[in-house]
């Protein structure tokens, strides 16, 4: 068994209304010298070893539904683990 | 003319999509649910408003997966009018059949009230019964409405006229040079933010959304004289 | 029976494991002479929930008692899901509000979501379409960031879940008061429309016949959650989070289209929400009204995690599930319909004839009970009652009027109150057009929506000023429910039936049983007079926070019928040159009024007072005058008075303003809240008939200036632009917040 663990974020060149809402509230509780918050999103994903090619796989699932390409970058892990 | 109203499990906008055509427009309806394998004998593709599978990962990105997706590509290609508002336009994007993206809206809050949008191109199929910059009245009901697109794109749908919609005034969600609606290169594929199906029937506030179906019927009419 | 890890029946005994379920001793003593023997740990949970107050009603019976409930056109009065009144041509309506408060206090964008989502279910689990939304909220003063982080939250859980799902939010109403500070009040209301042959109900009939499981798995959410609705809040409040379920409007919706279809089928024998005590309520009253038992295997149960046990199966509130009742040997196809929406439909059991509640689990015996005792045989408790000290206080005060240097300042002041201000921000953010019905949006009197394919339509509010009640319960419930049928007289319908969210505070204390009471009381005399039968309802009881609890509100939904679309009318003037007309009789009122709360910073003396006979006589009147078309705008007099009322009926009239002369004097005038007045604009070509057919004073007219000058006793009492009053009146929520 394997876990896939998924991290979608914004582009860079994208504006994130949601992490401009956050940043500007952390600054009014106190919190200084937060420069920037980017929100993303965080999946876990657990494919059973099936022999198959799993990097490219996992590229295609990021690349066709887990994430959007025109504004979304993504990045994954790869863990095998060990099922009790 | 035959029109096809798209359902998603999570669509919600679908009655009003079929009541705007058969009780409005007075032509032909048909709900289609997602799993459809066929369009055939539709002259006119509808997608409508709502959730989309409730619209979770992102607006549209689920849907555009569903069988029938195949069928409307197929019908975008054939040069059938394809029109998706809200989810619908969120689906199109996210099936490619349109460029660009959706976002939050900048208030991060969904916004359902009446806008005023400006007729950007009314040379189309979908806007001739339209003045060029006519200024109309049409709800809009949404929480991701903010279009994004990159500079190159925007380019490019500013060239070829295919911004058709623009909000007028107050932009209710952000987007890239208050757009509200686009269409393909083409011509024949538009998705749009604002909900004309809500504003067919005076008794509910407004009638300025009815003109657009109007036009598209029109350009069937016209193209289906020629062939007869 | 027992499992292992769970405490034995002698130690749930000996060390009084059922109090911490909410099982007083008494009750548990109940409990073991029902069953002759003492219930396992299981048992007792079914029992703590079923005999909660928010499941059982034990405390708030005795005056649920008072209410009428029948009428000609009531189909189904309280105890099933929702209530039925018939609206004609073979059509009714179905609507019921509910209150989902403690989870809302703990986690308000959840708790209010899955509000939204349980009172849907209790409509389309009655067959019938849910067509509109409302809600009714209370919140403290606007002020803190909590109270503001609780009322941001709140909102975007209604519109999170009533969008997703597609079910326009039509109207509402929202009051801030310090009341609430701690304890906000959540109450959402579902209206859903049938036709008669559908109506279905939650009964278990038919011996032999298959008990299914529909929608959302099991999980561990919300256990005990009807036990925690029956507490009140504290600073542990918080730890119990785990108490508060997630909804899945999505899934709902798959589940609203399949239950809707599944009502067409000749298949079906009954259906039950699994709301709250989820499986053990859907169950036990299930087969307790229709007189027969329930058996299920729990192995059975869909299930969400592993390793649970029965106990909490049988509790979880895990949202967007049903009950369902089939004929024997047609189960498939009972699938297969759910299959299609992508579902799972799965048989748990099924009817026997023994009324026992019985469970089994891994091929044991873990429950036997009889259904009855769960259902129907919790106690009834007549709690002890008595008037509080403040109460004869404030009768003994004299009417005062508040002291106003500059009228104009008090009014600009009163519409900044954010109990009076545009909602605008708040039902923007509600989709309430989705399903093109909405004719009256929200902002007027009652909302309005259309019957398509009839020239009819349904007007629908919800209403309670809980400050009137706080100093005069009687008075005050008789003003709530007069106060809603005035609303949907103004939008042109009339009123069918009223459904009640009773929201009090501990009725332990004497002093609430006796706000409780006395409601009802005036509730009920209102309810009779105006011939508007209560048929159904909540009751939400320990709203308090650390031993202080909220006004007594009551909150009114109620729905009216309007024969004829053209007779839909709203609030704004509309057009210059009309003549505008009072109806009702002014005077120095101002018990628990905005402008005493301005001007005192509390509330105090009478409730304002309320003739029900005059009352409904120039309700009929109005009904009466709009019905003949002879009406332009229409509007109720209420919080802040006829000033605040007048500058209400400009907001949205686009370029208009009012010339208006009073009399008397100038600040009773402008801001009493005496009850039974009304506004109204008139064509100057209907005056004749207008004034032949109505009480009414003529007291103005409409003007092309967008102004609005009031004289009192011939001399200027306010002269405003409405720009002014609409930027007060508009600005003032928004502001707030940031």
């Amino acid at each position: 068994m394997f876990k896939v663990k998924v991290y979608v974020t914004l582009r860079e060149s994208v504006l994130d209304p949601q992490g401009t809402a956050v940043k500007n509230s952390l600054s009014k509780m106190g919190y200084e010298g937060v420069e920037d918050v980017r929100i993303g999103k965080y999946m876990e994903l657990m494919i059973e070893d099936k022999g198959q090619d799993l990097e490219s796989a996992v590229k295609d699932m990021c690349g066709r539904l887990l994430s959007n390409p025109v504004i979304e970058d993504y990045r994954y892990e790869i863990e095998e683990c060990v099922v009790s | 003319m035959k029109f096809a109203v798209i359902v998603f499990p999570g669509s919600n906008c679908d009655v009003d999509m079929y009541h705007a055509i058969k009780d409005e427009l007075k032509e032909e309806a048909e709900y289609v649910w997602h799993d459809s394998e066929s369009l055939e004998g539709f002259d006119g593709i509808l997608l409508p408003g709502g959730f989309s599978f409730g619209d979770y990962l992102r607006t549209g990105s689920i849907a555009r997966f569903s069988p029938v997706m195949k069928e409307v590509e197929k019908a975008a290609k054939a040069g059938k009018p394809v029109f998706g508002v809200c989810n619908g336009f969120q689906v199109l994007l996210e099936a490619g059949l349109l460029p660009g993206a959706m976002h939050r809206n900048e208030s991060l809050k969904f916004i359902c009230k009446n806008v005023s949008l400006k007729v950007e191109n009314n040379e189309t199929m979908f806007t001739s019964a339209y003045d060029k910059n006519e200024i109309i009245s049409i709800p809009v009901a949404h929480g991701e409405g903010n279009y994004y697109c990159d500079e190159e794109t925007l380019a490019r749908l500013e060239e070829n006229g295919q911004i058709v919609f623009t909000y007028h005034g107050e932009n209710p969600n952000g987007s890239v040079k208050d757009i509200a609606g686009i269409m393909n290169e083409k011509g024949n594929v538009l998705g749009m933010m604002p909900h004309p199906e809500r504003a067919v029937d005076p008794l509910l506030g407004g009638a300025d959304g009815l003109k657009l179906f109007k036009s598209i019927l029109k350009q069937w009419r016209e193209s289906h004289a020629v062939k007869a | 029976m027992r499992l292992k890890l769970e405490p034995s029946p002698d130690h749930i005994k000996e060390e009084k494991i059922y109090r911490e379920m909410g099982l007083s001793d008494e009750e548990f003593a109940q409990v073991e002479k029902i069953l002759g023997r003492l219930p396992n740990y299981t048992e007792t949970g079914l029992f703590s929930v079923m005999w909660s107050e928010h499941c059982s009603y034990k405390n708030s019976k005795p005056v649920l008692k008072k209410f009428p409930i029948t009428g000609e056109r009531v189909l189904q009065g309280p105890g099933e899901g929702a209530g039925i009144v018939d609206i004609g041509d073979g059509q009714a309506v179905v609507f019921k509000i509910e209150s989902h408060n403690h989870p809302s206090a703990i986690e308000p964008y959840q708790g209010a979501a899955t509000g939204v989502g349980g009172i849907i279910r209790d409509v389309f689990s009655m067959g019938a379409r849910p067509v509109a939304l409302l809600n009714s909220l209370r919140f403290g003063e606007l002020e803190s960031p909590r109270v503001k982080y609780l009322f941001e939250e709140v909102v975007a859980g209604i519109a999170g879940y009533g969008n997703c799902i597609g079910i326009p939010t039509v109207g509402g109403e929202i009051q801030f008061d310090g009341a609430y500070d701690g304890n906000p009040l959540v109450n959402a209301m579902c209206v859903g429309l049938i036709d008669h042959k559908d109506i279905k109900k939650g009964q278990a009939h038919g011996v032999g016949n298959t008990v299914m499981y529909a929608g959302a798995k099991t999980g561990r959410d919300g256990i005990h959650g009807a036990t925690f609705a029956s507490e009140e809040l504290n600073e542990q409040s918080e730890e119990k989070r785990p108490a508060v379920q997630v909804g899945d409007p999505f899934m709902e919706k798959l589940l609203l289209e399949a239950c809707l279809e599944l009502v067409k089928s000749d298949a079906l024998v009954g259906i039950q929400d699994m709301g709250a005590a989820g499986l053990t309520s859907s169950s036990a009253e299930m087969a307790s009204k229709a007189g027969s038992g329930i058996e299920m295997n729990l192995d059975l149960v869909p299930q969400r995690e592993t390793g649970m046990t029965p106990y909490e199966m049988m509790l979880s509130e895990s949202q967007e599930r049903m009950l369902i009742v089939v004929k024997k040997g047609r189960e498939q196809e009972i699938s297969d319909l759910f299959e299609k929406y992508g579902l799972e439909a799965v048989a748990i059991g099924k009817v026997t004839d023994d009324n026992m509640l019985r469970l089994t689990h891994k091929d044991e015996l873990v429950a036997e009970v009889p259904a009855d005792a769960l259902a129907e045989d919790a106690p009834v408790y007549y709690k002890p009652s008595r008037e509080p000290e403040y109460f004869r206080e404030f009768q003994n005060m004299e009417n005062e009027i508040p002291k106003v240097e500059d009228p104009e300042a008090a009014l600009v002041s009163l519409l900044k109150q954010p109990t009076i201000a545009s909602k605008e921000w708040v039902y923007s953010q509600y989709d309430h057009m989705v399903r093109t019905n909405t004719v009256v949006a929200p902002g007027s009197d009652a909302a309005v929506i259309r019957i398509r394919g009839t020239k009819k339509g349904l007007a629908m509010t919800t209403d309670c000023n809980s400050r009137y009640l706080y100093l005069d319960p009687e008075t005050g419930g008789k003003i709530a429910v007069a106060e809603a049928a005035r609303n949907i007289v103004c939008s042109g319908g009339e009123p069918l039936a009223v459904t009640d969210c009773l929201n009090f505070g501990n009725p332990e204390k004497p002093e609430i049983f006796w706000q409780l009471e006395k409601a009802a009381d005036g509730m009920s005399g209102a309810c009779r007079t105006l011939s508007t039968p209560v048929i159904g309802g909540n009751v939400s009881l320990y709203n308090e926070t650390n031993g202080t609890a909220v006004y007594p509100t009551p909150v009114i939904g109620m729905v009216g019928l309007v024969h004829d679309l053209d007779h839909a009318t709203t609030q704004q003037f509309k057009a210059a040159g009309d003549l505008i007309y009072m109806i009702g009789e002014t005077k120095a009122e101002f018990g628990g009024s905005e402008l005493q709360k301005i001007v005192h910073g509390s509330i105090f003396g009478k409730a304002p007072s309320i003739d029900l006979e005059n009352e409904t006589k120039c309700q009929k009147q109005i009904l009466k005058v709009i019905q003949n078309g002879l009406v332009a705008s229409a509007h109720d007099v209420s919080e802040g008075g006829v000033a605040v009322a007048l500058a209400e009926c400009l907001m949205d009239a686009e370029g208009l303003g009012a010339e208006v002369e009073l009399h008397g004097d100038v600040v009773a005038a402008l801001f009493s809240e005496s009850q039974s007045r009304f506004i109204l604009s008139v064509k100057a070509e209907h005056q004749k008939e207008f004034e032949r057919m109505a009480e009414a004073s003529l007291i103005g007219r409409v003007t092309a200036e967008p102004e609005l000058n009031i004289m009192v006793g011939g001399s200027k009492a306010v002269g405003l632009k409405v720009a002014e009053l609409k930027k007060a009146w508009k600005g003032a929520i928004p502001c707030l917040l940031n």
